[in-house]
């Protein structure tokens, strides 16, 4: 491979990002396009190291032996485990922030930036670089096929990466267009449609091409995924710039209408990002780990098209009791409640395709880790129907509960099952006989799962207790207590929350360190899991 | 086209394919799953009929329960204000002296001025209403302005040195800095120092005295006990505003701060403010 269109499209991406400083129309503007400026020129540098100017250059080989693309999926492995060390590590950052309220180093470290970058790290770069490399790994196997289009699995990869540091360092500079879970601006929103439609592109062309008959039902949940946040994002994101060389732009839409737009998407990138997609993950990872065959087709189908249809109208539970009208939030409640047993097929397919190997619960860590994945999969999509009922709601909306909800979700069910994704990918892709330390994913699923507990049981007493704080009234018809007070009652729950998620980071440090240990060749000398059966040498 | 295949372990059928090594068994879904989805989909046909929730051309359909949230709040508000109408109805129309005369008015008035006093007073005076450095303490029975309930009410109504409010409490301090030598001010500390303290040069007290009563005791009087009637603070009762040791009574000497507290009246409304006054002066120092 030869490297010259890619070396030169970033060198001109470089000039035009330095167009874009030179010309800015506003300071934030500015700063971000120096920011990709020295981000382009770097990797154009980076490149034009790698080229060779020979006329016959040799081909890099490249090529797996099975004749899959799999470097991409390394990468992405690698990226993953990364960026989650980092969410996390903000994650409890910002925990402590709320804590201690001294840690707002003002003004790139104060809580509203450090929030959206806490958010957008573990959800688009851990999370979005687990989907995008699992799927790359899943789709490729279940079809028999290679990845479609060549090198734009690493247009994907490098393009998603981008985006990363442009959301993140532009959250940091305080450009934000103000919506949940989707701040960035307009031309970063533009960047990841372009990135997005070629990771359709790649996905979709490898069904196409494959050599099995049918398509395998996490290449369905993934697809779902991804064409579902193309069409949420490019919605969402309708906006005016102000200038095409400014930082700034305004929503298409307007009040209510705009507040349910945010959350149809906002509800659909917890249903597709978080959910769909990483079933996916789920009906691929728990068979092969396991070794055993998907409990049910039929209930795989149905619980498939019930989910992504009900999902994405269940958005407007997140605005009870607001200008939204009355009969939009019914259709938004009474679809979440349908919506519990659609999550729940997902939950007893993952659970029963254990049928005939609990054991492996007890004797593998990483079994261990998906099922308990799959088991706070099911108390949050229980959780998520039931805080959807306006009488709840109306206690725990706006309180921490709702945090907690999210968290024992994404910590419990996205995290959990992605590590066990990695544990799984790790010495498969580096083609190492075992991980370099099966006792350490022991230490971190005990580790996680302790940190999860915490931070969920300590955030339902802080949202239960603010909720009835905010409404408690005396005898005489008056309010108890000021809303001051309920924030100063959080204190000891804050500090209990961030020790949660400390636990939590400190699980994924060891599996950094053990994913290193394993990609760099070593294996620890230590004693097996007890009951583990020894390790299967090969027939021949 | 797909082969039969049995899984051995469970003795259930697959699909008959295969994906890289993962096949599906057969198994009908479980029937409590299936109930339970159609139990709540007529669950939510139902409350779709009952509630608002069909949308129409330009309308929705309002549910045969007649319910909406605005009109629900707005009877939850009603039902609200009906239950506090007749007491809060005296508390507006009775004096101060007649509220705190009935117990149970006075209960009433109590419980509003707290949750008043929490949102409105407590960012200066503190959650307690303990005060701070520069805020007065409302526990205590030491007043500057007069502890009845009356005299709290119009403090509070017409705040402290607020400007643009013609009854405002007012009283200014002049900075003797440009009266008094450095001298002169360091013995006149000593002095006020020394009513409730030792001062660390106990033999300037007695010159501290006489340019204490040839320049501060026409306000805050011959003993230093102080003077309501000129917003003039009693110094001689360990009770400090601004700090009692030496080096803050030289400061507060040399140029006073003259704390500023705005007039509630406008923003609160009578009736909160009446709350407020006997609220302040349940605490303990009402006179």
């Amino acid at each position: 491979m030869n490297f010259v269109t890619p070396t030169i499209v970033l060198a001109i991406g470089a000039f035009v990002a330095l167009l874009g400083a030179a010309f800015a129309r506003d300071r934030f503007f500015e700063a971000h396009m120096w920011v990709l400026f020295f981000v382009l020129l770097a990797s154009t540098v980076f490149m034009l190291r790698r080229v060779s100017f020979a006329p016959a250059a040799a081909k890099k080989s490249g090529e797996d032996a099975d004749g899959y693309f799999d470097d991409v999926v390394r990468y992405g492995v690698i990226a993953t485990v990364f960026w989650g060390v980092v969410g996390f590590l903000v994650g409890v950052l910002v925990a402590l922030q709320l804590a201690f309220p001294d840690l707002n180093v003002e003004p790139w470290f104060n809580f509203g930036r450090t929030r959206p970058l806490h958010t957008s790290a573990v959800i688009f770069a851990f999370g979005g670089n687990a989907l995008i490399a699992t799927s790359f790994y899943v789709v490729q196997r279940t079809s028999r096929a290679r990845l479609f289009g060549g090198n734009l699995g690493w247009f994907v990869f490098w393009g998603y990466q981008l985006f990363i540091v442009m959301a993140a360092t532009g959250y940091l500079l305080g450009i934000t267009q103000s919506r949940e879970y989707a701040e960035p601006e307009w031309y970063v929103d533009i960047w990841l449609t372009i990135v997005w439609v070629a990771y359709l592109v790649a996905f979709l062309g490898t069904i196409a091409t494959r050599k099995e008959p049918h398509i395998y039902v996490a290449n369905w949940f993934f697809l779902s995924f991804i064409v579902t946040i193309a069409m949420l994002h490019i919605v969402n994101n309708l906006a005016v710039p102000v200038s095409f060389l400014g930082s700034k732009s305004y929503s298409a839409f307007s009040g209510v209408q705009d507040a349910l737009t945010q959350w149809w998407y906002g509800h659909n990138a917890v249903g597709f990002f978080l959910t769909a997609g990483f079933l996916g993950m789920m009906y691929y990872f728990i068979p092969k780990q396991v070794n055993r065959p998907v409990y049910s087709y039929r209930l795989s189908i149905i619980h498939f098209w019930a989910l992504i249809f009900m999902y994405i109208w269940a958005g407007p539970h997140h605005l009870h009791y607001t200008a939204l009208p009355d009969w939009a939030q019914t259709l938004g409640m009474v679809f979440s409640i349908m919506l519990w047993m659609p999550s729940w097929g997902g939950m007893i397919n993952g659970l029963m395709t254990l049928s005939g190997a609990w054991d492996k619960i007890r004797t593998d860590p990483i079994v261990r880790m998906m099922v308990m994945a799959v088991a706070f999969y099911g108390m949050a999509t229980f959780e998520g129907p039931m805080m959807s009922i306006k009488t709840v709601n109306s206690l725990s909306h706006y309180t921490d509960w709702t945090i907690g909800h999210v968290h024992s979700g994404a910590l419990g069910w996205n995290g959990l099952i992605t590590f066990g994704a990695i544990y799984y990918l790790v010495p498969k892709l580096w083609k190492r006989e075992r991980l370099y330390s099966i006792r350490m994913v022991n230490w971190h699923f005990w580790l996680a799962t302790l940190g999860i507990v915490v931070y969920a049981a300590v955030m339902w007493v802080a949202g239960i207790q603010q909720g009835l704080m905010w409404r408690e009234y005396d005898e005489q018809g008056f309010l108890v207590y000021s809303f001051a007070e309920t924030v100063s009652a959080m204190f000891p729950y804050y500090v209990t929350r961030a020790i949660g998620g400390g636990l939590f980071l400190l699980g994924a440090l060891i599996m950094a360190y053990n994913v290193t240990m394993t990609i760099l060749g070593y294996e620890r000398d230590e004693a097996p899991i007890p009951g583990a059966a020894p390790r299967l040498q090969p027939a021949e | 086209m797909a082969e039969k295949h049995i899984d051995e372990i469970s003795g259930v059928e697959t699909t008959g394919h295969e994906w890289d090594g993962i096949r599906e068994l057969n198994n009908p879904m479980p029937r409590w799953w299936v109930w339970t989805f159609y139990v709540t989909i007529v669950w939510a046909i139902g409350y779709t009929i009952a509630f608002p929730a069909w949308p129409l051309i330009s309308d929705a359909t309002s549910g045969l329960l007649g319910w909406s949230s605005r009109a629900n709040v707005a009877v939850e508000l009603a039902d609200a204000r009906q239950a506090q109408a007749s007491l809060l109805t005296q508390v507006v129309e009775m004096p101060l002296d007649d509220i705190l005369a009935d117990p149970q008015l006075s209960q009433f008035a109590i419980s509003g001025g707290a949750a008043a006093f929490r949102v409105n007073c407590v960012q200066c005076h503190g959650s307690g209403a303990a005060g701070s450095p520069g805020y007065p303490n409302l526990n205590d029975d030491d007043w500057i302005w007069g502890g009845s309930a009356q005299d709290i009410f119009d403090t509070i109504a017409h705040g402290v040195r607020h400007p643009g409010e013609d009854d405002t409490r007012f009283a200014e301090m002049p900075a003797f800095a440009d009266i008094l030598s450095s001298e002169e001010i360091r013995q006149v500390s000593a002095y006020v120092v020394s009513l409730t303290a030792t001062p660390a040069k106990p033999e300037i007290i007695e010159p501290g005295k006489e340019v204490f009563a040839a320049n501060c005791a026409s306000c805050h009087g011959e003993d230093a006990r102080g003077d309501r009637e000129f917003g003039a603070p009693n110094l001689a009762d360990a009770i400090w505003l601004y700090g009692g040791d030496e080096a803050s009574v030289v400061a507060q000497v040399r140029a006073p701060k003259h704390g500023v507290m705005p007039s509630w009246l406008g923003r609160l409304g009578e009736p909160t403010v009446k709350q407020l006054a006997i609220f302040v002066h349940s605490l303990g120092g009402g006179e």
